[in-house]
């Protein structure tokens, strides 16, 4: 390669990426016994349980990028909110299960595109990680995406709370595209995937989706935006006093 | 001889050819099948053991479930989480082999959520630390796995073969949780008194969780003389505290019952009373988390409830587009 991979640019999108599927797997597992029946509980664990271990795999990817000697569980337990990189959508609560399943469904999609995208980067690490993610979010989508149009397809019920879902996460979605000045310098050297050309694309699947569901796409709201730069929503500081408070209280524990 | 007591739905006393029939089959170790003759009473001991077992891997999520928001690593977390989503899996398959009985799982769910069904006394007790996960995986799996193994040989081919696969799931259950034992009891002081508070509290409901003792067992002799059961609820508690003793003195850890000790004679474990009064209070309902379990379970269904209806009512439209198509 001609150009010298930026490695502190790329250690940040990796935590973009660790963080993204840890907060999402994090939110997930709370249904965990409390699903709407048993097989979804079943099921939403089965996601919960993957995004989690992409989450690791990124943190090891970054902690081999690293010259210090931080863990992937460091990495996970011992940043503050503002040092987390996800997407503010990743961190928002769980809501009922219209929320979770649309929230899901964007997430889904753009992992997908994204992965596919990363198979072909040019840091093999990362091609390698997102190879091995993509077949399972693949999977993923076509739960999410099934429960989407049974959702929004069936009682009134369902349909006002799918469509009161789109309304509240809707502007959350563009935030999955930013970028800055050093990721547009990866995204030119092909290490990472070109975000906005997914943005184009995410749209298109999305929009499809949507109109076949007869869901209306909210004209206007706050649009997301910060993530990237540590500046987050009231609630991850929340969901990381929950994650990291043993690592918290009992500090330099084995456990 | 074999209809002594035994009468079918409407009260008739069961023919004796056919129980004298069913009764050597069992004897002869052959599985009864679903669609097999077998007494009435037969099929609702089994109906009532069955439930409960599914219900227990039910409830038996939420003590666990409780920190899996809070696992203290990423490979704990993961860990836990497939644990808990294993009992999902658990409860699952027992309802499924319970349908085969010719009751229905809305129906079996509805006697849950009713309070009219029973689930396990264990899952009724708080987890208040990160070493609980340790003391359930360890002691409570282990209890499980005790009173488990013999059911895999149940004359009742349905429950068998089900519990032959959780067995399985089972031992990395216990294991994950020793694993976590250990890890505290090489650790901080703070750790270790952590864990030591765990197995405190965990000590006596486990061994209350293979029942009342033989004396005061209601349905032991008809279960052993059917192999529901193989072995009494005093025999399997004294092979779980054989097992465990050695295992907490690894640990280094103290089991909560100064009258624990060897004896030589016998070749087991003498151990303390159980208090038997707090069993049956946490039976009767009130054991310090019965509200909160059944709650969390009458909530995750209610709230459920629109969910259900909207992927049935899909259905149907699909089911109608179809057939206008066809
Ligand atoms: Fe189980
Ligand atoms: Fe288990």
């Amino acid at each position: 390669m001609a150009t010298q991979i930026n490695n502190k640019a790329l250690h940040t999108y990796l935590l973009r990426l660790a963080d993204s599927s840890l907060t999402m797997g994090q939110r997930l597992a709370e249904w965990c016994g409390h699903g709407p029946y048993l097989e979804e509980d079943v099921a939403l664990t089965n996601v919960s349980l993957d995004l989690i271990g992409h989450a690791q795999i990124f943190y090891q990817l970054a902690v081999a990028l690293s010259d210090d000697s931080q863990t992937a569980d460091d990495l996970a337990f011992l940043r503050d909110s503002h040092e987390y990189r996800n997407p503010i959508i990743t961190e928002l609560p769980k809501g009922d299960f219209a929320y979770t399943t649309l929230k899901q469904y964007f997430i889904d999609v753009f992992s997908v595109q994204l992965y596919q995208a990363l198979s072909k980067s040019s840091y093999e690490p990362l091609s390698l990680a997102a190879q091995k993610a993509l077949m399972e979010v693949k999977y993923h989508l076509k739960r999410s995406e099934a429960w989407v149009e049974r959702l929004s397809l069936s009682t009134d019920e369902a349909k006002v709370r799918m469509q009161k879902a789109l309304n509240d996460l809707w502007f959350y979605t563009p935030e999955l595209f930013e970028t800055d000045a050093a990721l547009n310098e990866l995204i030119e050297q092909g290490v990472i995937a070109d975000l906005l050309a997914l943005k184009t694309k995410w749209n298109e699947q999305v929009k499809t989706l949507l109109q076949r569901c007869q869901l209306e796409i909210p004209e206007s709201g706050w649009v997301a935006t910060g993530g990237l730069a540590g500046e987050h929503s009231e609630h991850l500081g929340y969901m990381l006093a929950e994650m990291q408070f043993l690592q918290r209280a009992y500090p330099g524990c084995e456990w | 001889m074999y209809s002594q007591g035994l009468t079918d739905a409407k009260g008739q006393e069961e023919p004796a050819d056919l129980l004298a029939e069913f009764q050597a089959k069992i004897d002869r170790e052959e599985k009864i099948e679903p669609r097999d003759w077998m007494p009435m009473a037969y099929r609702k001991t089994l109906i009532r053991q069955m439930s409960q077992h599914a219900h227990s891997e039910i409830v038996g999520q939420l003590p666990e479930g409780n920190w899996i928001t809070r696992a203290p690593t990423l490979n704990r977390k993961m860990i836990l989480l497939a644990k808990v989503q294993d009992e999902a899996g658990h409860g699952l398959y027992i309802y499924s082999a319970t349908e085969t009985l010719g009751v229905s799982r809305d129906q079996l769910t509805d006697e849950l959520l009713t309070g009219k069904a029973k689930y396990s006394s264990i899952f009724n007790y708080p987890t208040p630390s990160w070493a609980d996960m340790g003391a359930i995986g360890w002691l409570v799996d282990g209890a499980a796995i005790m009173n488990q193994v013999p059911l895999c040989r149940c004359s009742y081919g349905p429950y068998a073969r089900s519990m032959v696969r959780i067995c399985k799931e089972e031992s990395f259950h216990q294991r994950q949780g020793y694993e976590i034992m250990t890890v505290l009891a090489r650790g901080t002081q703070a750790q270790k008194d952590m864990a030591q508070r765990a197995l405190n509290r965990t000590w006596w409901p486990s061994l209350m969780m293979f029942g009342p003792s033989d004396k005061n067992s209601t349905h032991s002799a008809q279960s052993m003389k059917w192999k529901i059961k193989r072995f009494s609820n005093d025999e399997l508690r004294q092979k779980f505290i054989d097992a465990t003793v050695p295992q907490a003195e690894h640990l280094g850890l103290t089991i909560p019952d100064p009258d624990l000790k060897w004896n030589e004679e016998t070749g087991h474990y003498d151990h303390g009373e159980i208090n038997w009064d707090e069993l049956f209070q946490v039976i009767k309902g009130n054991g310090p988390c019965n509200k909160e379990r059944l709650q969390a379970r009458i909530d995750a269904h209610e709230n459920g409830e629109w969910v259900r209806e909207a992927a049935q009512t899909y259905q149907q439209k699909q089911n109608n587009q179809h057939n206008e198509a066809a």
